[in-house]
């Protein structure tokens, strides 16, 4: 059949691609984003992204809050492992402020962040899985991410957007049933990521769906601004709790995994295997903090009065103690002018903190480096000529949260 | 490869172009005018001791007491190899905010020059597409600029009779 079903208006040009809107509420996107696709049969021509359909101007509402109440907003970044967000928030702050925290606070800290960095590699590769085709494997790993939940809810009463620690520390001890927790999560949990690699690692219709997609060479990457695993995926060992250690990160041994072609196979490689140097990292701060003994384990704070809240039974028989109550929760304490980036190793990538004070009870300006909003722009070149399906497993292999990129 | 040598480095090649050097908590801070940013990146790009080449984080501030100079664009650069970080700021007139864009050096600056424009209005001079990126398009106005203050906490005109203020 020569004629065409639809007859064209004259002298127009018959458009050969298609387009195709993937999200913005899509379930292959795993959050709120767009993505514009020019298709050519199944082949991706060109893709659009289109972010900022959750921005909730974290920064603008920063200017008008005291220190503490900030640690809220930045749950709502990554909340897949809110705690480090959490504890970045507390470190820039403490580097600001120049609070020396003590060792079992920077160790306690540790513990919490690389629970938080393996329940984020977790999702991340269990729903590459997911997108793939495998379900197994993420049902079969949920158990475990809630068991990290729990133990964040022992800690500081909530799960997912935790608002954990204060500026200086935490704001209780950990109690029994954290150490009960954590040491049922290192018995079991190894071998059910063991068991998990089983299901993927040398799965045939894994690693065909997998190697070879959404590839990156370093120098792009680097460009790109790459950060966490998906640059340490590329063969770039760049890991800022390596580089730049905070919260005690060098007392720590640990290896930092590196792939070579940066394709989504290597990706999720690099995520497993981080997870075990996690574990690692884990028993040894574990066995650090019960070295504490007597009251140095009672430790969980250092001793900033003007910006860790006293003690409840304090604030009602001392009149200090009721002063400074007053002040931190007012929000009255002037923080020292001055400008300071530090950032932490997020569970996608370096999550950076810029504060300038200008001796005010707010923050002057803060910005958040948020790293899945700069690598987010390298997406229309890692996808550009492969087919849709395996775009789909690009995006979630890369580890984009929503909440992240849109701030 | 110490601050006081990326300096003298700079100060070599720039004259009096760089300036306002500082050192908070230990990072290399400095500025230039505001035309010379793609000349001074592009050296701390190629200059095969500084190697300045990984864009960590691009901002803007806005001083709206800085008559003539209230906008400023601050890079956070990294040499990866050596481990340094560094500081740049460029400031700009808010009348005219013509910055030259990075994006030619760092492809990672796109979006953060999106945002930078989006929030401060930061117009990056041959920037591939400076549209709004986290705002509505239709948004006529730059929100991050101070001259929109949030509500004030303290304000007593409000009759709030359940909770009161």
């Amino acid at each position: 059949m020569t004629e065409h079903h639809i007859r064209l208006p004259e002298g127009s040009i018959e458009k050969t691609t298609t387009t195709l809107n993937l999200g913005p509420t899509h379930p292959a996107t795993h959050g709120v984003f767009q993505n514009i696709l020019e298709l050519d049969g199944e082949r991706i021509v060109s893709a659009v992204q289109t972010v900022g359909y959750i921005h909730r101007a974290f920064e603008k509402i920063a200017e008008r809050r005291p220190l503490y109440q900030i640690t809220p907003l930045t749950d709502r970044l990554n909340y897949c492992s809110s705690p480090i967000n959490n504890m970045g928030w507390h470190l820039v702050c403490e580097k600001l402020l120049r609070i020396k925290t003590p060792k079992r606070v920077d160790y306690m800290r540790v513990i919490i962040m690389e629970l938080a960095r393996i329940s984020d590699h977790l999702i991340c590769n269990s729903v590459v899985g997911v997108d793939s085709g495998a379900y197994t494997g993420f049902l079969y790993v949920m158990q475990y991410r809630e068991l990290i939940y729990e133990i964040y809810e022992e800690i500081c009463g909530s799960r997912l957007t935790t608002n954990m620690g204060r500026i200086g520390g935490f704001e209780r001890n950990f109690n029994s049933n954290v150490f009960e927790k954590l040491e049922k999560f290192l018995r079991e949990y190894p071998d059910v990521l063991k068991e998990f690699e089983n299901l993927f690692t040398r799965n045939r219709i894994f690693m065909d769906r997998t190697i070879g997609t959404g590839g990156i060479s370093a120098e792009r990457a680097l460009n790109y601004g790459f950060t966490g695993p998906n640059l340490r995926a590329t063969g770039v060992d760049y890991d800022v709790r390596v580089h730049t250690p905070y919260s005690s990160y060098e007392d720590f041994d640990f290896a930092i995994p590196v792939g070579k072609t940066g394709d989504n196979y290597d990706r999720f490689l690099v995520r497993n295997e981080e997870m075990w140097e996690s574990l690692k990292i884990i028993e040894q701060a574990y066995q650090k903090v019960q070295e504490f003994k007597g009251a140095d384990a009672e430790v969980y704070h250092a001793d900033v009065p003007e910006y860790f809240l006293p003690k409840k039974s304090d604030v009602y028989t001392k009149m200090e103690a009721l002063i400074w109550h007053f002040k931190i929760v007012m929000g009255e304490t002037e923080i020292p002018p001055g400008e300071v980036y530090s950032s932490v190793e997020g569970g996608n990538g370096e999550l950076g903190f810029y504060l300038i004070s200008d001796g005010g009870r707010a923050p002057y300006r803060l910005h958040f480096r948020r790293p899945c909003f700069i690598y987010y722009q390298a997406y229309s070149e890692l996808t550009k000529g492969s087919m849709l399906s395996d775009a789909v497993l690009t995006m979630s292999s890369l580890n984009l949260i929503a909440g992240e990129m849109d701030a | 490869m110490d601050n006081g040598y990326i300096k003298q480095r700079l100060q070599q090649q720039f004259h009096d172009g760089v300036s306002n050097f500082e050192e908070p908590y230990g990072m290399l801070t400095f500025e230039s005018p505001k035309d010379l940013n793609l000349k001074l990146l592009q050296f701390l790009f190629d200059d095969p001791e500084l190697r300045f080449q990984f864009l960590t984080d691009l901002t803007a501030v806005h001083y709206p007491d800085q008559k003539g100079r209230e906008l400023a664009v601050v890079y956070h650069l990294h040499n990866l190899v050596d481990n340094i970080r560094i500081r740049y700021k460029v400031f700009t007139d808010i009348e005219k905010p013509d910055v030259f864009t990075a994006t030619k050096l760092y492809s990672s600056a796109n979006w953060m020059e999106r945002e930078t424009y989006d929030f401060y209005g930061v117009n990056f001079v041959g920037h591939p597409n400076l549209i709004r990126i986290l705002n509505v398009d239709e948004m006529n106005y730059f929100p991050m600029r101070k001259e929109f203050p949030l509500e004030d906490q303290t304000r007593i005109d409000k009759d709030d009779q359940m909770f009161g203020r």
